[in-house]
């Protein structure tokens, strides 16, 4: 595994006789335990140890598994290191939304409180079978329906970089863990930005692959025709080398494909002969000023390593929002009907008939977000809307993918900022479902389209993260892969926030 | 049979099959497909409708569903895809059905009904589709059975996710009976194509009926759709008893109301279903866990080509191969065990007549009365053709051999035994015949002359009086030709010789 060393990025500390976690990559982990230096229940202690230390600030775990960890790294210390894969005791941490066998699965909502899946997703197997060591479950907006975690039924997650702000949504709990350093990676799902949007609030990698990329087996469905479980790293390596160890076709999703080839390691350094367009309509107006100053700065950085940039008008995906919610809401009405109280998760104690026990324990099941989506899709699929609606939708989305095609025509890559604002203060948006649904504008046409979309760490603004949104073609990954690694070396951006500084402060208040 | 339609009225039948396929596996998961078995011991995550989970596709259901939809004769478009039927029910994990709505996996077919008056009707089959089953509720307490005043109710899944496929048929029937003779004969058409068991009782083969009443000439009256037939008799008799009570309503200056109507099998009556139940929209939309299916014309040309004999077809062959009567090659052609059966035992005979008319016989008669299959019948076809034999060489009467095959039936003995250690041999010793003529001829000398001035007919008196010293089992044939030669004195009692030739 030589050549795969990021030595001098993670220069390993002694910080009192333990490890220092926030200065890790996953890469570094695995160098650390191929090389011996620090054993697989080391390094689990170490993450442990930093999540007792910070989570209290962050909030972004629903559930720490310490014991199921730390079995887990035994039994990867006792085989011999020639007999261990290369990824073998290094740890991650799991959006709440996918399934581990044994372990609650709740998709922060109290309709599943309890709920202990009987089978591994095809992602969990697969990490468990790559040896991965499994901390624990992260936080999210009650299943994956949100731009902030402030929809989770348990607790409100808070942005590493400002204790007093939002992660994102909907996989906040797996940006602030990552962010914080609690883990080295993490994995959450995209449906409209859930991946990207909170990584590019909370300043970390996060990549939404192509869709059909990763399997969708064991994933809690939040949208179909939409979801795709990705990566959220530190750096673009780690995203690449978490993306490699999950996808693949998968027999148990008929809509899984796999990569057509493998992504490797991100190592290319410079940008030249590549064509991004900038896609104006997520520029002025749009985004907030700040945000658009950092994001000229990645312009001009992706000019300076030789890639040619230039303005494309892309109207039809200012209508990606008004389908996404319509789609996405329609395929929820239905994947969120099997929670019933008949066979699993919460039942509403009492009830004298069928239909009682249907109404009470969805009532109290679900949230109001949930509801609300519910009762949008449950409309738009209905007799006499449909047409007007879920079908006229599906048009948009027709036009939107057109779109798409043509541009890539054109370009190699297609970059926006990731998000329209910078993370925004909790409990700002939760009373302005649009104004919270406004948050995932740059980043849902390209789950419409099913195209790779990632969000990249571009600066500062207001001392808060930005992300750079770069958008490929369908199964484009790999090259998508290498210019964001370019682009990032030439950025250089901080990707370690300094949550036991904030919390200090905080608690000095 | 006596159910007559009132004056005046016309009835409009179409009729919805559901057939479940007997593949290995579910439609969707890798369950096995049971009946019978203990509850909620053949599911997994995916037909429990775990969070998460994603159904896959059964290629062999999909092969099975096109088997059936090439048989009747449909078009199979190049594109079909799977929808989700949405609404809220215990037995359904998911609250939605994998189904088919728009783009369904045949349309356009027609299968041709052959009445029991001869004539023929011609059924459209509007579509075939594919879809999963449901569970199955049991409720426990409550006067109804029903969920509706239950204690409680338990869910088994085990049926959950089994292949049906949906069989939509043209409103072409016109009385009761005509929709049973349709569903007799699909039903033998899918059991040749071996994809399914088709029996109603375990419910591999469920119907239910759309049914309206007009005045003949006029447009279609208001339908209702009348469910819970399971035998062949009850389908019948639910469309006879909702048609007399739509007949009735109209009558009586009532309207027909669109709804669903129950059969109740114990009192025979129909009784509409009105709950919040009914009040459906199942918000169709395509299924996005799955991709859409493409069978190339090469993949469906193989199957159309590895189709069974289909029974309009055997009829045919039935009627050319045995010469057997265009009634008697469709009682058999719509019945697959019982055609297979009389073929066998045709070869073995090689004497299609006498082979018929034993399988349409006594066969048929022990099977109908047992309830059972041709496939079950306990008599291998070369049994049966052995007994033939013994009556064809002469050996036993056809009277006897009546006997013979209850006996075989009841002990499982093969004919020669039943014969020997019960005696049953039919006696064509020539020499004991003629010792019993003397006797009988010696006791009716009356008779006798009148025999010989020329009264024919005085004969099969002296063959019955011989038959009853027999009881029954003297060679009929060779006690006639003995007894005309006695009669007329070519034959002294103890003079074999000039017969020997007859045995």
């Amino acid at each position: 595994m030589t050549g795969l060393t990021e030595s001098a990025d993670c220069a390993v500390q002694q910080n009192q006789g333990g490890l220092d976690v926030t200065k890790l990559t996953a890469f570094a982990c695995r160098e650390l335990l191929a090389s011996g230096e620090v054993s697989a229940v080391e390094l689990t202690r170490a993450y442990l140890a930093r999540i007792a230390a910070v989570e209290g600030a962050v909030q972004a775990f629903l559930l720490v598994d310490e014991a199921g960890a730390l079995a887990a790294a035994q039994a990867v210390d006792a085989k011999p290191r020639q007999e261990r894969g290369p990824w073998e005791g290094v740890p991650i941490a799991l959006k709440d939304i996918l399934c581990v066998k044994g372990v609650e699965t709740t998709c922060a909502s109290r309709i599943l409180k309890g709920y202990v899946p009987p089978y591994d997703a095809t992602v969990v197997a697969r990490l468990r079978q790559a040896g991965l060591i499994f901390l624990g479950k992260l936080n999210m907006d009650e299943f994956a329906m949100g731009s902030s975690t402030e929809n989770s039924a348990f607790k409100v997650t808070r942005n590493p970089w400002d204790l007093e702000r939002v992660p994102g949504g909907s996989s906040g709990g797996s940006a602030a863990c990552v962010a914080a350093s609690e883990a080295p990676w993490a994995l959450g799902s995209d449906t409209g930005g859930s991946i990207r949007q909170p990584a590019s609030l909370c300043g970390v990698v996060g990549l939404k692959p192509t869709y059909g990329a990763v399997s969708r087996y064991g994933l809690v469905a939040f949208a179909s025709s939409l979801d795709q479980i990705g990566p959220l790293a530190r750096t673009v390596r780690d995203a690449a080398a978490l993306l490699e160890l999950i996808a693949g076709r998968d027999p148990r999703d008929s809509t899984s494909v796999g990569l057509p080839e493998p992504v490797g390691l991100p190592e290319r350094e410079d940008l030249k002969g590549l064509k991004f367009g900038i896609i104006k309509e997520f520029g002025e107006g749009v985004c907030q000023s700040e945000v658009l100053e950092v994001f000229g700065r990645a312009v001009a950085a992706i000019e300076h390593l030789g890639g040619n940039c230039e303005e494309v008008s892309m109207p039809s995906l200012e209508r990606g929002l008004a389908a996404y919610y319509i789609i996405a809401p329609s395929e929820a009405s239905s994947n969120l009907a099997r929670f019933d109280g008949v066979r699993y998760g919460y039942r509403a104690p009492g009830c004298q008939d069928l239909y009682e026990m249907y109404v009470r324990t969805r009532s109290e099941g679900f949230g109001p977000e949930v509801k609300r989506r519910i009762m949008i899709g449950t409309y738009a699929l209905s007799a006499g809307y449909y047409d007007a609606y879920y079908a006229q939708a599906q048009r948009t989305r027709t036009l939107i993918i057109r779109e798409f095609a043509e541009a890539f025509g054109r370009y190699d890559f297609l970059i926006s900022p990731t998000s329209p604002t910078v993370a925004f203060r909790i409990g700002e948006r939760v009373a302005d479902p649009l104004a919270m649904y406004h948050s995932d504008l740059c980043t849902i046409p390209v789950n419409l389209a099913g195209l790779p979309g990632l969000s990249l760490p571009a600066g500062f603004a207001q001392g808060l993260p930005v992300g750079l949104q770069i958008i490929g073609p369908h199964f484009s990954e790999r090259r998508l892969l290498n210019a964001a690694y370019a682009i990032e070396q030439a950025l250089a951006v901080e990707v370690a926030a300094p949550v036991e500084r904030l919390a200090a402060e905080e608690a000095n208040l | 049979m006596t159910f007559e339609l009132l004056e005046g009225w016309e009835a409009v039948i179409g009729l919805e099959i559901h057939v479940q396929l007997k593949t290995r596996t579910k439609m969707f998961c890798g369950c096995e497909v049971t009946f019978g078995e203990p509850p909620n011991t053949h599911v997994c995550p995916v037909c429990l409708g775990h969070p998460g989970v994603l159904p896959v596709i059964n290629q062999k259901a999909v092969e099975y569903a096109a088997r059936i939809a090439l048989a009747l004769g449909c078009r199979i478009p190049s594109r079909t895809i799977f929808h989700r039927k949405n609404y809220f029910y215990p037995d359904l994990p998911k609250a939605y059905q994998i189904s088919q709505y728009d783009l369904p996996l045949g349309v356009d077919g027609r299968l041709e009904v052959e009445l029991d008056d001869g004539s023929t009707v011609t059924v459209g089959i509007v579509r075939v589709h594919m879809e999963e089953d449901a569970g199955k509720l049991v409720h426990a307490g409550g006067a109804s059975g029903r969920i509706d005043g239950a204690d409680y109710s338990l869910v088994d899944f085990n049926r959950g996710g089994t292949p049906l496929v949906e069989i939509v048929t043209a409103p072409d029937l016109r009385t009761p009976e005509q929709a049973r003779t349709f569903l007799t004969q699909l039903r033998s058409l899918v059991e040749q194509l071996g994809v399914s068991d088709v029996n109603m009782e375990e419910g591999s083969l469920r119907c239910d009926a759309n049914v309206s009443v007009r005045r003949p000439g006029e447009p279609l009256g208001t339908k209702t759709e009348l469910k819970n037939m399971n035998s062949f008799r009850f389908l019948q008799r639910g469309l006879e008893a909702e048609i007399e009570r739509q007949i009735l309503a109209l009558e009586a200056g009532e309207q027909v109301v669109q709804e669903t109507v129950h059969f109740d099998p114990v009192t025979g009556s129909v009784f509409p279903l009105r709950s919040k139940e009914e009040a459906h929209d199942y918000r169709y939309f395509p299924e996005p866990d799955l991709v859409p299916i493409e069978l190339s014309a090469e993949y469906l040309e193989t199957i159309r080509k590895n189709l069974p004999e289909l029974p309009q077809a055997r009829k045919q062959r039935l009627m050319e191969q045995y010469g057997l009567s265009r009634k008697e090659a469709a009682t058999l052609a719509f019945n697959k065990s019982l055609a297979d059966y009389f073929e066998s035992l045709a070869g073995v005979t090689g004497d299609p007549r006498v082979s018929v008319n034993w399988v349409l016989g006594d066969v048929s008669a022990y099977l109908n009365a047992n309830n059972l299959s041709a496939a079950d019948f306990p008599l291998s076809p070369e049994s049966v053709a052995e007994l033939i034999e013994l009556v064809r060489s002469g050996r036993i009467s056809g009277k006897i051999a009546k006997e013979v095959f209850e006996e075989m039936l009841s002990s499982g003995k093969r004919a020669c035994l039943i014969v020997e250690q019960k005696g049953l041999k039919q006696i064509s010793d020539v020499g004991a015949l003629v010792e019993i003529i003397t006797k009988v001829v010696a006791a009716h000398p009356g008779p006798a002359e009148e025999f010989r001035q020329g009264r024919e007919k005085v004969l099969s008196f002296f063959v019955g009086q011989v038959m009853k010293e027999t009881k029954g089992q003297a060679n009929p044939q060779l006690v006639n030709q003995l007894l005309r030669q006695y009669l007329s004195g070519q034959l002294k009692g103890n003079g074999p010789g000039e017969v020997e030739n007859l045995g």
